[in-house]
């Protein structure tokens, strides 16, 4: 009964740091667990090295969800790096909130390397949560669009 | 602009399986800057590597983007190619079309379509790169190892062997470990001391080699080939540089009754003790939670015998801090606590025991002077039951034990119920299974030996409780293969416990930043091809300290770690990492929030000379990045309010370049 014959697709930049998460990316690679294609990721040294205008450039430009991820708290390679993307993300994200991009579109989520199957579930999950809200219009600049 | 080169990887068909690379190549050659484009069935391979030189010959390449496996596997591999070929090594981009496109999507239209929007971003991204020179630090050519086990001690001898000093950090009294405390060893059976006390004396007596022994590493400071480590020298109470260890205060001291840790508690020693008799350093040292001395001044009797005057009560902890070139891991493993498993009722009976307490009590060293006797009364057993898989591959009970194989249990118990018939013919021996795993060389000719020559009853099935009774233990298992319960009137229960990682493990990765796993094992570098090293850079792994191990393994290891670290030691010079922090101090406000920020202490303030338009000059204090300190996590960049602060290799417009790239 569908009218559309293309499904909607959401599109998500996730950002990855170099030493767990985008390890962890790798790692279900390797064993193979799937998770949508419209995932895309930015591969960063830490996760903080993620200015919140980057975030804000992909909601811009079109992004209907990002998701950052770091290693555990206590685990970052560079010994304090996701404490401050903890606090960074949650001011970011609270004010994102306000100027109508839903909460669910951002996340901060920690995968270690060895966290494969995590990885896989976490980007399966969000990408059910984006889709489920649907296109990000709010942000949207619409002189970026062809 | 650069002129860009696009070389789409196939992989075989690892990716040329799900994504079509011909429409990649052809997809990419339209991005802008790039002037050539081709896919090859393996760009890592020889052949794969001299179509990039070519093309960057032929074509006058700037920068490169690889489209192939993820770039933790083979950047420094493209790097080289585009150096040998007379570019610079930073002008290499790698789209990760494998482990994170084709691998993990199966579809080939959405493949094709995400390995184009992730090539776009690898050449957005390269449009902006800068040729970078990474800057050279001297290497401190002496290595440190954290644990003093059979790890520490082979790691140890074979870096001293190469002519490297070498310092090991050992939290006990003594070297020597597990391995110490163990009975004989699988699947020869030649007795454990017999074979790793020679090696301690060579530890020992090694010029090369200092024990810090009853010591532990408070503080890591540093990078590779330059840390600076705190090590804390707990107080012994005995002048270790006096004390001849000839033992006559360890007879004399009036505190008797202090459970002995060797023997894990199932003998006693004095407050002053030496651990074992073949100790390294053999020196005392005086426990100070049950001293009389230390606790209310009243005693003194051993420094009364002790004809040296060893014996010092107003002893401090001593802290030194040293410098290393490389630091290796070898904190091994123990035992899991049984408080958790109270249905083999190892808190309510005396005669349920684990299997390392088992070892001590064959040793001829041990409580018992290696009599197989009953701890409660000390009576012969007839009847062994032991259970294996004790908090091994508990799935369903993660929280109770641990989902993993401790791999060492099947051997070991296999070990002790032949040695138990072999030593006492007149005994029945029982061993609950889940599988008996028995991968190793010798190994399975050992376990069948235990079932054919020695007549052990191998049952499929695990015990289900075990109960005391009278002075007997009644054991109720399943015998799964033929499906019928089981009661065994048992003289001595012994459980297979879980191995895992020692307790100072997760402190120490965090002062190393070497990561763990969700067991706290640590994790290599790659588990296959770097499976020594951790990902920190400097840091290397020996032993069970990485996942659980046997002795010739955790023996391989550790000359393997040893190797890693000769090599390291042998550079003069060590290449760094150019992706670090940059100010632009035209922009620098001088605020300080960066600096705040620097875990590593990299940033500093300089008062600088600039000139103004009007020719005049001023002072401002501006940032200034170490380049040799920082490591380029780029945390500064973010705090950096006036956009000054940037990292080389991730800078902020090669960042928003990507985010453009896929979200267009």
């Amino acid at each position: 009964m569908s009218v559309t014959n293309e499904e909607y697709r959401p599109l998500i930049v996730a950002f990855c740091c170099n030493w767990c998460s985008y390890a962890g990316a790798d790692l279900a690679g390797n064993n193979r667990l799937a998770y949508p294609a419209d995932v895309k990721i930015i591969r960063v040294p830490c996760s903080c090295r993620v200015n919140p205008a980057f975030i804000l450039r992909a909601f811009q430009r079109g992004a209907d969800g990002v998701i950052i991820c770091g290693c555990h708290p206590g685990d970052c390679h560079y010994t304090s790096g996701n404490y401050y993307t903890r606090r960074r993300m949650a001011l970011l994200f609270s004010m994102l909130d306000y100027l109508g991009i839903e909460k669910e579109r951002t996340r901060v989520e920690w995968v270690s390397a060895a966290e494969g199957a995590k990885f896989a579930a976490t980007m399966n999950d969000f990408c059910k949560t984006v889709a489920a809200l649907g296109e990000n219009k709010r942000l949207e600049d619409l002189r970026c669009k062809k | 602009m650069q002129r860009i080169g696009v070389f789409v990887c196939h992989c075989g068909t690892n990716i040329a399986g799900t994504v079509n690379v011909e429409a990649v190549s052809d997809a990419l050659r339209k991005e802008p800057g790039v002037v050539f484009s081709t896919n090859y069935q393996y760009m890592c391979s020889q052949a794969g590597q001299d179509i990039i030189k070519n093309a960057i010959a032929e074509y006058k390449l700037t920068g490169i983007v690889v489209c192939s496996c993820s770039p933790r596997m083979h950047e420094a591999t493209f790097r080289k190619t585009a150096a040998s070929a007379g570019i610079n090594p930073y002008m290499v981009e790698i789209a990760n079309i494998r482990e994170q496109c084709s691998w993990v999507h199966k579809d080939t239209l959405t493949g094709t379509e995400k390995a184009i929007i992730l090539g776009r971003a690898a050449i957005a991204k390269v449009n902006l790169n800068a040729p970078l020179t990474p800057g050279q630090t001297p290497v401190t050519k002496r290595a440190l190892v954290i644990g003093g086990g059979i790890a520490g001690i082979q790691t140890a001898l074979d870096i001293a062997d190469a002519g490297f000093p070498v310092d090991i950090v050992e939290k006990k009294p003594t070297i020597g470990g597990k391995m110490a405390q163990l009975d004989k060893t699988f699947p020869t059976l030649d007795c454990a001391a017999c074979i790793l006390t020679p090696k301690m004396v060579d530890v020992a007596q090694n010029e090369k080699i200092r024990i810090f022994s009853y010591s532990e590493v408070t503080e890591v400071h540093g990078f590779v080939g330059n840390f600076d480590v705190t090590i804390k020298k707990k107080a012994r109470y005995v002048r270790e540089d006096i004390c001849t260890g000839c033992g006559a205060c360890t007879e004399k001291c009036p505190q008797k009754k202090i459970p002995n840790e060797f023997n894990l508690g199932m003998d006693t020693r004095r407050a002053i003790y030496i651990p074992f008799a073949q100790a390294v350093p053999k020196v005392a040292t005086i426990d100070p939670d049950h001293c009389n001395m230390l606790k209310n001044g009243k005693c003194g009797v051993c420094s009364k015998v002790c004809t040296a005057g060893a014996i010092d009560y107003n002893a401090k902890d001593e802290f030194l801090t040293e410098k290393y070139g490389a630091i290796v891991v070898a904190t091994g493993f123990n035992p899991i606590p049984m408080d958790k498993f109270d249905e083999f009722a190892y808190s309510q009976s005396k005669d349920v025991i684990t299997s390392l307490e088992f070892e001590r009590l064959m040793n001829a060293a041990g409580p018992t002077g290696g009599k197989l006797l009953r701890p409660s009364d000390g009576e012969h057993p007839h009847t062994l039951v032991f259970v294996q898989c004790v908090g091994s591959r508990c799935e369903a009970c993660a929280e109770k034990g641990k989902e993993y194989c401790s791999k060492i249990c099947c051997m070991y118990t296999a070990k002790h119920a032949m040695l138990t018939r072999d030593k006492y013919p007149d005994t029945e021996v029982y061993v609950f299974y889940i599988d008996v795993r028995t991968p190793g060389k010798n190994f399975d000719e050992f376990y069948r030996r235990a079932v054919e020559e020695y007549g052990v009853h191998y049952i499929k099935g695990m015990v289900g409780k075990v109960s005391p009774e009278g002075n007997k233990l009644k054991v109720q298992a399943s015998d799964l293969i033929e499906n019928r319960q089981i009661h065994i009137d048992a003289d001595l229960v012994v459980l297979a416990a879980a191995i895992e990682p020692d307790k100072s493990a997760r402190p120490l990765a965090t002062m190393l930043t070497a990561s763990m796993d969700t067991n706290d094992f640590f994790t290599e570098a790659h588990p296959k091809l770097r499976p020594v090293e951790s990902p920190t850079a400097g840091v290397f792994l020996s032993g069970a300290c990485q996942g659980p191990k046997d002795i010739p393994e955790t023996v391989a290891q550790a000359g393997a770690a040893a190797s890693k670290v000769i090599g390291l030691l042998c550079k003069d010079q060590l290449t760094g990492n150019p992706c670090v922090a940059h100010p632009d101090e035209m922009m620098c406000s001088g605020c300080s929030n960066c600096e705040k920020v620097c875990p590593y202490g990299a940033i500093t303030y300089v008062d600088k000379e600039f000139r103004m338009p009007d020719r005049t000059t001023k002072v401002r204090r501006v940032a200034q990045v170490n380049e040799a300190v920082c490591q380029g996590c780029g945390c500064c960049t973010v705090a950096c309010m006036s956009g000054a602060m940037d990292l080389k290799g991730f800078k902020n417009e090669q960042i928003f370049a990507e985010v453009d790239a896929i979200c267009r």
